[in-house]
């Protein structure tokens, strides 16, 4: 299954990640974003972080959750690709993500994501697959 | 994409009103500068209603406005200007951005085209290497949490205290690089773990440093005021902001401010809208961090100043005095200011929202430099890489109409994806390269999001304000090399 499509924004991009479950769509969204920001097949996994996220709807989470791991890139600069969501519910996430520091001599970066939005975000079912929709500010 | 079929009402050739009566709940009606024929590109998406949804902020005053670069944002239209009464108004931080700050810096040189041209190559490598540029990149100027705190208290007051740059530098920036009321403890953790490793970085996205030349001059005096005698001059502009730091601010803020709307009875049509009063402890919370966050970005622009400025010494073999390179002026163009203004024959406290737009006061005006106390202030417009740049000066009119407030650059028409879809960096460098411009960038595709075709014609947005009467156009700038993020 295809994991995330990019969606067009005038000065923005943004992602819609699908997945089987809501578990699924989260990651795939976290994994569309740092798709983004480098070629995520030169990234190894060498190193993981424990991230937990709160927020006041499912929608909000969404933000909350990829904000975190641009927070945890700009500080330790670690360029994440896989994401094992442990805990979901519509208000908290606790989650494994594992990646790699950014090394520019061996990944190809590419422009920077500076922030999940609140615009025409939206988390929604449909005949069983589950999407993600986020714009980011880059 | 849904067009917009909202009415505009024609006011005059530059100058379009969306009515109060378009939408039930909008306190003031909206205003777009633009011509006739940008109206197509901006119906093409939803901009237009977002300065409808603006206009829904409690103690917003005036018009809910947008300047001729406007395009879509999140809750403001990029462009957006937006005044509301400070005593029972409210602050918005989507009216000023994730990028805090983000901002211009002009610089004149003794230099001219023929000697800046043999050595551009030298002189962007140089550039390259000493301004840390990219995705993730970190400064190489070292800061501890303590010192921290003195950046966003200080701004670019901080760099000048370091040896970055000279009393002067200050004596030109909006503010004098250092807004007041910032208080770093309203700056979370998270934000200044952000900042603390990009200190002194340009960052990526649409960030550069640009050589130019002067192209043509418009007005003269104007012109020699900002130490600019003739075509063919060299001029370095740098466009940064507050990076991951002034991010978080805008994320934190965001969340903090939609619960507290909840308490303070505030409903608006967007959720990246989220306010509070301006009086009340989380809109004066925010706007003390935003400050820091702004403090932050001209101190960032500040050390890269400096470290253009020995690169250009180095290359040219030359003393600072003889290259020049002394500033003309930094302006902010995603900020929020307490401004007052006289609004129906009543002077007003007003917290002035700036998403994309850029400060413009008249002549004589109090809190300019006396240096442009005749000329009015120096008003950066910077273009896309493969076009041209301006300067202007503010005017009396925008003071009475937009809240001292013009465009602030090109303003995009087409998605950096879409841009970058089929357009590739080499391509965008040779046609570049063409023009005898020549460009540089960190990221990959980080050209090709640029590329001129992402853009409107500056020179139209620009001359919208100029026939409008908000600013007067001093000069043109050509580019001859550039540094992107």
């Amino acid at each position: 299954m295809k994991r995330f499509d990019v969606v067009e924004h005038t000065a923005d991009i943004g992602v819609v990640a699908y997945g089987a479950d809501m578990r699924e769509a989260f990651a795939n969204a976290a994994y569309g974003m740092f798709s983004l920001m480098a070629d995520l097949k030169q990234v190894g996994e060498e190193t993981s972080r424990y991230i937990e996220a709160e927020a006041g709807d499912r929608e909000s989470l969404v933000v909350s959750w990829l904000n975190e791991l641009l927070y945890m890139f700009d500080v330790e600069r670690i360029i994440f690709k896989r994401f094992d969501i442990l805990e979901l519910t519509s208000t908290r996430l606790k989650a494994d993500a594992f990646g790699e520091k950014a090394d520019a001599s061996r990944h190809e970066l590419r422009g920077g994501v500076k922030a999940a939005t609140y615009h025409m975000l939206k988390v929604s079912k449909d005949r069983g697959r589950w999407s993600v929709r986020v714009i980011f500010d880059v | 994409m849904a067009r917009w079929d909202g009415p505009l009402k024609k006011i005059d050739d530059y100058r379009w009103e969306i009515p109060r009566e378009y939408k039930s709940g909008m306190r003031v009606p909206g205003l777009i500068y633009a011509s006739e024929d940008m109206l197509d590109s901006i119906r093409e998406e939803q901009a237009a209603e977002q300065v409808v949804n603006v206009a829904f902020l409690p103690g917003i005053v005036g018009h809910s406005l947008a300047m001729p670069d406007i395009h879509w944002g999140y809750g403001f239209p990029i462009g957006g200007v937006a005044a509301t009464r400070v005593e029972d108004g409210v602050v918005s931080p989507g009216g000023v951005g994730y990028d805090i700050n983000c901002g211009v810096r002009l610089l004149r040189t003794n230099l001219r085209e023929h000697e800046v041209r043999p050595k551009i190559e030298e002189l962007l490598s140089q550039i390259f290497i000493n301004v840390p540029s990219g995705l993730g990149s970190t400064g190489k100027v070292k800061v501890g949490k303590k010192e921290m705190d003195d950046i966003l208290t200080n701004g670019a007051r901080w760099a000048v205290k370091r040896g970055f740059g000279t009393d002067d530098d200050l004596e030109v920036t909006e503010e004098g690089g250092c807004l007041k009321g910032a208080n770093p403890d309203k700056v979370s953790t998270k934000a200044k773990e952000r900042g603390l490793p990009q200190s002194g970085t340009l960052g990526s996205g649409n960030h550069f440093v640009e050589v130019q030349m002067v192209g043509e001059i418009y007005e003269q005096a104007a012109a020699q005021a900002m130490g600019i005698e003739d075509v063919g001059q060299v001029l370095l502009l740098i466009h940064t902001g507050s990076r991951g730091l002034g991010h978080q601010v805008c994320d934190d803020y965001i969340r903090t401010l939609r619960e507290a709307m909840q308490r303070y009875g505030i409903d608006v049509p967007d959720r990246e809208l989220a306010c509070a009063p301006v009086k009340s402890a989380e809109g004066r919370d925010y706007l003390a961090a935003m400050a820091c966050a702004a403090n932050y970005a001209w101190a960032n622009r500040q050390c890269i100043t400096h470290w253009s400025r020995e690169c250009f010494t180095r290359v040219f073999g030359l003393s600072l005095r003889q290259i020049g390179l002394e500033m003309v002026y930094d302006v902010a163009h995603n900020i929020a200011k307490i401004e007052s203004y006289e609004v129906n024959g009543k002077k007003l406290s007003l917290c002035v929202h700036r998403k994309g737009a850029t400060r413009a006061f008249p002549a004589k005006y109090p809190s300019i430099p006396a240096r442009y106390k005749e000329i009015g202030q120096p008003v950066l417009i910077p273009g896309d890489m493969g076009r041209y740049s301006f300067v202007a000066v503010g005017s009396e009119r925008a003071v009475k109409e937009s809240f001292g407030s013009v465009c602030h650059g090109a303003g995009r028409k087409m998605s950096r994806h879409a841009a970058k879809r089929g357009v590739r960096d080499a391509d965008v460098a040779r046609d570049l390269a063409a023009k005898g411009i020549l460009a540089k960038s960190a990221s990959r595709g980080g050209l090709a999001e640029e590329a001129s075709e992402a853009y409107k014609d500056v020179a139209e947005v620009v001359e919208v304000c100029h026939q409008a009467g908000l600013c007067r156009k001093v000069i043109k700038a050509y580019p001859m090399g550039v540094v992107k993020g």
